[in-house]
C-alpha cells in the first residue's frame, strides 16, 4: 500500500511540474514577451495555487497514511501507567494536530489567496496588540493544562515503588541483558561489585552480603501480572537503556549509577497473544541508548505470567549459589552456615528449569 | 562544461581587476580571496564550505537510508568507495552504520547549520544591514573562518581512518565515547572528533564575539536597536547563545579528553568491559549529559534563530507588508534565547536524572512553546492581506514556517516527561527534530541564499530552477519525515541497524514505509543537485543583478551591486526609519528604504512619525563621530 503513496507522490510531482510549465507557456503566449526584469514572474500564480494544492494533497495523503499505519502502532499498553500515558498521548496529539491543521491551513490558504495581483496593494498592518495578546494567552493556557496533567502522571509514575513490589535487576552489557531476581526468602537483592565479576559470576554478586544467597539469575524476564514490579537497572560497560515497548517503560542503564523504574503489568503474555491473534507474540526488552555494534540486537524476551504461574516459576528457580556451589568459598565464615543451606546435597537435575516456561 | 567555467572565471577575474582600480590599496589574490578580512568574502567562504559539507552529510544519510529502506540489498556496488566498510556478506558494516549516523548528525548540526548558516549570514548581513564598513575585527573574523577550516579538515580526515570516525551518536555520550575498547570509532576517530570540535568552538566564539561587538558598536547613525531588521536581532541572539553555551561544550569535551587520555574519572565509574574491571570510580556519566545539553539545547536555537530572522525579512519583503508584530518578534526571540538555557534536561527525562528535575524541566520546556507559537502566528498574519511575490526565497520561507509549525507541535508531546518515556530515542524524536530544526533551518539557509545571492555575487540565480528545487525539496522533506512519526509511535528506536530484534513481525509492518522514506530521501537529496548547479553556474554566468532586485528596504541594497571592501564607496547612509515600511498608505512606491528620511515622505508619514523629522538633524550630526570611529 505504501507503494501507492509513493506513486501518488510521484504523480503529484509531475502534475505540479506540468501545471507550472503549462501556465508559463500560457502566460508567455498572453503577454508575448518574457517579463524577466520585473520581480513578479509568470510562475507566481502557479506557485500560489501550488501551495493550496500541496496542502490539500497533504491533508488527504496524511490522513490516509495515518489510518493505514495505525494498525501497526504499538498495541494497547500492557501496563497500568502505560494506559494513562497512551490516553494522554492521543489527547495531546489531538490538540497539537488541531493547532497544526489550523495554522498550516491558514498559512497555505493565505499564500494562495494573497498571491500577487498588480491591481491590489498590500494592507499596511504592522501590529495589533489585542490579537497578539489572544494568541499568547491561548497557547499559554493550553500548555498549562498539558503541563499539569503531564506532571501529575509523571509524579505518579516516578513515585516510590510499593513495598510489595517484585524486585528484579536488569543489567545491561555489550550486548545483552542480565536478569537477577531477589529470591524467595528475603525478597532483597544482594550487593554487587563490578570488581568481583568473573566468567561465571557475570554480575559480580557479592557473597559477603547475606541478601545475595537466595538471588537467582535468568536469561528471560518473568513478570507477575497485576502486581507491582520494581526494575533495578544497572549497566556494566557503557550506557544502555531498558525499553519495554509494550509496557511503555524506558529507563537508561548507567554504569556506576543504579536507576529504577516500577510499573504494574496488566496483560499476561497469553492474553496478549489472544488479543492480537498472534500465537507467537512475545513481550520484549530492547535497548534504546546507542551502545555499540550490537545495539540493535540487544533484546530478551519477557513473559508476563498469571500471579500463581509466576510464583511457581520463581519457586522452581535455583539460587545462583545453588547452581554454582564453588562460590561458597567467598562467603565469610560467620555466614557460611546460612549460605550452605542453599547448596544442594545431591547434584541438581539440569532439566527442571526448562519445563515451566510459558512457551 | 569545464571550459565554460574557466572562461567564466577569466571574465570574472577581469571584472574584479577592473573594480580594483577604484581601490586605494591593492591586495593580492591571497589577501583578497583566501586570507581575506572582508566580511563578505569570509561569508562566501563559509557558505561554500557549508554547501560542500551539506552534500557530504546528506550523502551519508542516503547510505544509511539505503540500509534502513532496503535491508536485504547487497551493497557490494559501494565497495569501490567504502572498501572494508562493506562486510563479507555484502552489507554495510554495523559499526560503520553507527559512524555514518554520528557523522551525519555532527556535520549537519555543526558544520552546515551552525557554520554554514550563521557563519555565512551573520558575516554577510551584519555589517551590511547595520551600516558598518566591516566587522569589529576583520582579523579575528578571518581567524574564525580558518579555525573552522582547520576543524573541517580534521573532521573530514576522520572519515578516512581505518578504525572509522566517531560512532557513538552525535551526542558522543561517555562511557561509549570514552573507551576505545567499547567500539573502534571511540579510538582515533573520537580523538579527531574532539580535536576538530575544539577548533570549531574556538571559531564559533571568535565569530560570535565579532557579531555582538559589531551589532552593539558599529551601527550607522540613526540605526537604533528598534530600527534593526529582525535578521540582525536574530543573529545577535544567536551569537549570545553561542557565546554562553559553546564554552560549556568545550569544558565537556576537555573533561572527556582527560578521561580518555589522562586516566581521570569525570564520567567513568565502575566499568567492566572486555573482561576487565577498570579502576575508575566516582565519575558520573550523567554529568557529561548535563554539560553536553547545556550547549546542545541552545544549539537548536543557534541553528534555528538565524533561519527565523532571515525568514522574517524575506516574508515581509515579498509580502510587500510590514512584518506583523515587530516588537513581539523581538520579544519572542528574546524569550526563546533566555529559556533556551534552562530547558536542556528535557533531553534527559529517562536517563536516571532525579524525576523532580524532570518535572521542573517539563514546565520550563512547555513555556518555550508560547514564544514559538507567537512567532508562527505573526508570520501567518504577515501573509494575510499581503501581495505575495513567490520568489524562490519566499517559497523557502513559507516552507520554513510550515515545517516549523509541523515539527514544533510534536515538541509539545516530547517535552511532556510522562509521554517522553515511551517516545524517547524513537523515530518520533527523529521526525520531530528533523522537521523543526533540521529541515526548517535548512530552508532558512536556502531562503537566505536565494534572497541574498544577488548581493553576494552581483548576479541573479535562475528563478525557475529555484522553483523546481523548492517543490522537490518541500514535498520531499515532508515525505521523508512525516511518515517517520508513525514509525516512532510504533516504538521503533533510533540508531538501529535493523529492527529484527523488536520481534513480533513489527519490522515487516513498516518495511514498505521505510522503503518509501528512503526513496523520498534519495529524490530529495538528488534534487539538491539542481540547486548546486544553479548556484555555481550563476556565480559566473548568472544575469547581472539590479541594485535592489526585491525592492527591499534594508541597507545592504543601498551599496553598489558589487560592493568593495568597505561596502559603501562614499558615506555610510544614515537610517531614519524601521525596515518594514512596505505598502505604506500614501506612499507612491510600495517600499520606503530605511535611509529615506521622514521629511522626504510627508505624504505617507503616520501622525507620530512627523515628530521624527525634528530628530533627523541629530542623526545627521552623528556623521562626524561615526567617521571618526573608522579612522584609527
Amino acid at each position: 500500500m505504501n507503494y501507492l503513496i509513493g506513486l501518488l507522490a510521484i504523480v503529484f510531482f509531475f502534475l505540479a511540474v506540468s501545471v507550472i510549465a503549462k501556465s508559463v507557456k500560457l502566460n508567455n503566449k498572453l503577454s508575448g514577451t518574457e517579463e524577466d526584469d520585473s520581480t513578479v514572474d509568470n510562475f507566481n500564480n502557479a506557485n500560489g495555487i501550488g501551495m493550496l494544492i500541496f496542502w490539500l494533497l497533504f491533508v488527504i495523503l496524511g490522513s490516509w497514511s495515518f489510518l493505514h499505519a495505525r494498525p501497526d502502532f504499538l498495541p494497547i499498553a500492557a501496563s497500568e501507567h502505560g494506559v494513562k500515558t497512551d490516553n494522554m498521548f492521543w489527547t495531546s496529539m489531538a490538540v497539537v494536530t488541531f493547532a497544526f491543521f489550523i495554522s498550516n491551513t491558514l498559512l497555505f490558504y493565505f499564500a494562495y489567496k494573497y498571491r500577487f495581483n498588480k491591481n491590489r496593494k498590500a494592507t499596511f498592518y504592522p501590529v495589533n496588540h489585542k490579537l497578539e495578546l489572544v494568541w499568547t494567552v491561548i497557547p499559554a493556557i493550553v500548555m498549562a493544562v498539558l503541563v499539569f496533567t503531564g506532571w501529575r502522571t509523571w509524579r505518579d509514575i516516578t513515585s516510590q515503588a510499593p513495598s510489595n513490589a517484585a524486585v528484579i535487576e536488569l543489567t545491561g552489557h555489550q550486548f545483552g541483558w542480565y536478569v537477577r531476581y531477589a529470591g524467595v526468602d528475603d525478597g532483597q537483592l544482594g550487593n554487587v561489585n563490578y570488581k568481583l565479576i568473573d566468567e561465571t559470576n557475570s554480575l559480580g554478586i557479592d557473597f559477603t552480603d547475606k541478601s545475595s544467597f537466595d538471588d537467582f539469575t535468568a536469561t528471560e524476564l518473568h513478570l507477575p501480572k497485576g502486581q507491582p514490579v520494581l526494575l533495578k537497572i544497572r549497566a556494566q560497560d557503557v550506557l544502555h537503556s531498558v525499553y519495554l515497548p509494550f509496557h511503555r517503560v524506558k529507563m537508561d542503564a548507567v554504569p556506576g549509577m543504579p536507576t529504577k523504574f516500577w510499573f504494574i503489568p496488566t496483560i499476561s503474555t497469553d492474553e496478549m497473544r489472544a488479543k492480537l491473534g498472534k500465537p507467537d507474540f512475545n513481550f520484549k526488552v530492547n535497548c534504546t541508548e546507542v551502545c555499540g555494534r550490537g545495539h540493535f540486537g540487544m533484546s530478551i524476551t519477557v513473559f508476563v505470567d498469571e500471579p500463581e504461574d509466576y510464583k511457581k516459576w520463581v519457586a522452581e528457580q535455583k539460587p545462583f549459589l545453588a547452581t554454582n556451589p564453588a562460590y561458597l568459598d567467598k562467603v565469610p565464615t560467620n555466614l557460611k552456615s546460612k549460605a550452605s543451606k542453599y547448596i544442594p546435597i545431591e547434584p541438581i537435575a539440569t532439566d527442571s528449569t526448562e519445563a515451566v516456561s510459558v512457551n | 562544461m569545464s571550459t565554460a567555467i574557466s572562461t567564466a572565471e577569466e571574465v570574472h577575474t577581469h571584472d574584479h581587476d577592473h573594480d580594483h582600480e577604484h581601490e586605494h590599496h591593492e591586495l593580492g589574490f591571497i589577501r583578497t580571496y583566501i586570507f581575506s578580512e572582508d566580511h563578505k568574502t569570509i561569508a562566501k567562504q563559509y557558505l561554500i564550505s557549508g554547501i560542500l559539507w551539506a552534500f557530504i552529510g546528506g550523502s551519508l544519510s542516503i547510505l544509511f537510508r539505503l540500509q534502513l529502506g532496503f535491508p536485504e540489498m547487497s551493497m557490494e556496488w559501494l565497495r569501490p568507495i567504502l572498501g572494508g566498510w562493506i562486510d563479507d556478506s555484502g552489507k554495510l558494516d554495523k559499526e560503520f552504520y553507527l559512524a555514518m549516523v554520528t557523522m551525519h548528525g555532527t556535520i549537519m548540526v555543526f558544520f552546515v547549520l551552525t557554520a554554514g548558516l550563521s557563519g555565512t549570514f551573520s558575516n554577510f548581513l551584519i555589517p551590511l544591514q547595520v551600516g558598518a564598513r566591516d566587522m569589529a575585527s576583520g582579523f579575528i573574523n578571518m581567524l574564525s573562518y580558518w579555525f573552522f577550516f582547520l576543524s573541517s579538515v580534521i573532521m573530514f580526515s576522520s572519515l578516512f581512518i581505518e578504525t572509522g570516525p566517531a560512532s557513538g551518536g552525535w551526542v558522543i555520550y561517555p562511557p561509549l565515547s570514552a573507551l576505545p575498547q567499547a567500539m573502534p570509532g571511540s579510538g582515533l576517530g573520537m580523538t579527531l572528533w574532539l580535536t576538530s570540535m575544539t577548533f570549531f568552538i574556538v571559531s564559533s566564539l571568535m565569530g560570535g564575539i565579532n557579531y555582538i561587538c559589531t551589532i552593539i558598536n558599529l551601527r550607522t547613525r540613526g540605526m537604533t536597536f528598534t530600527r534593526m531588521p529582525l535578521t540582525i536581532w536574530s543573529f545577535f541572539f544567536t551569537a549570545v547563545l553561542g557565546l554562553l553555551s559553546f564554552p560549556v561544550l568545550l569544558s565537556a569535551a576537555l573533561l572527556l579528553i582527560f578521561d580518555r587520555s589522562f586516566g581521570t574519572s569525570f564520567y567513568l565509574s565502575e566499568i567492566y568491559i572486555q573482561g576487565q574491571a577498570l579502576p575508575n570510580v566516582g565519575g558520573s556519566a550523567i554529568l557529561y549529559q548535563h554539560l553536553f545539553w547545556f550547549l546542545g539545547h541552545p544549539e537548536v536555537y543557534i541553528v534555528l534563530l538565524p533561519a527565523l530572522g532571515m525568514t522574517s525579512e524575506i516574508i515581509a519583503t515579498n509580502s510587500r507588508k510590514p512584518i506583523f508584530g515587530y516588537r513581539a518578534m523581538i520579544g519572542s526571540m528574546m524569550g526563546i534565547t533566555a529559556l533556551a538555557f534552562i530547558v536542556w534536561a528535557h533531553h534527559m527525562f529517562v536517563t536516571g536524572m532525579n524525576p523532580f528535575l524532570g518535572s521542573v524541566f517539563m514546565f520550563l520546556t512547555l513555556i518555550i512553546a508560547v514564544p514559538s507559537a507567537v512567532k508562527a502566528f505573526n508570520y501567518i498574519t504577515t501573509l494575510w492581506k499581503g501581495n505575495l511575490v513567490f520568489t524562490p526565497a519566499m517559497l523557502f520561507s513559507i516552507g520554513l514556517v510550515s515545517l516549523f509549525i509541523s515539527g514544533g507541535v510534536t515538541g509539545i508531546i516530547l517535552g511532556n516527561s510522562a509521554l517522553d518515556i515511551n517516545l524517547h530515542d524513537t523515530y518520533f524524536v527523529v521526525a520531530h527534530f528533523h522537521l523543526v530544526m533540521g529541515a526548517a533551518s535548512f530552508f532558512g539557509l536556502m531562503a537566505g541564499v536565494y534572497h541574498w545571492f544577488p548581493k553576494m555575487f552581483g548576479r541573479m540565480m535562475n528563478k525557475s530552477l529555484g522553483y523546481i528545487h523548492f517543490w522537490f525539496t518541500f514535498v520531499g522533506v515532508y515525505m521523508v519525515f512525516f511518515p517517520m512519526h508513525y514509525i516512532g509511535i510504533a516504538g521503533f528506536p533510533r540508531r538501529y541497524y535493523t529492527f529484527t530484534a523488536l520481534g513480533n513481525d513489527s519490522m515487516a509492518a513498516f518495511t514498505d514505509m521505510n522503503m518509501f522514506i528512503s526513496i523520498a530521501a534519495i529524490i530529495t537529496f538528488s534534487a539538491q543537485a539542481i540547486f548546486a548547479w544553479n548556484f555555481f553556474y550563476s556565480i559566473f554566468k548568472g544575469k547581472i543583478a539590479p541594485a535592489n532586485p526585491w525592492n527591499s528596504n534594508t541597507l545592504e541594497w543601498t551599496t553598489p551591486i558589487n560592493p568593495e571592501h568597505g561596502n559603501w564607496p562614499g558615506e555610510i547612509p544614515a537610517v531614519y526609519r524601521w525596515p518594514y515600511d512596505y505598502s505604506k498608505p500614501g506612499a507612491p512606491e510600495d517600499f520606503i528604504p530605511q535611509n529615506v528620511p521622514h521629511s522626504a515622505t510627508l505624504e505617507s508619514n503616520l501622525h507620530e512619525e512627523n515628530a521624527e523629522i525634528a530628530r533627523e538633524k541629530d542623526i545627521e550630526g552623528l556623521l562626524g563621530a561615526q567617521n571618526e570611529s573608522y579612522t584609527h
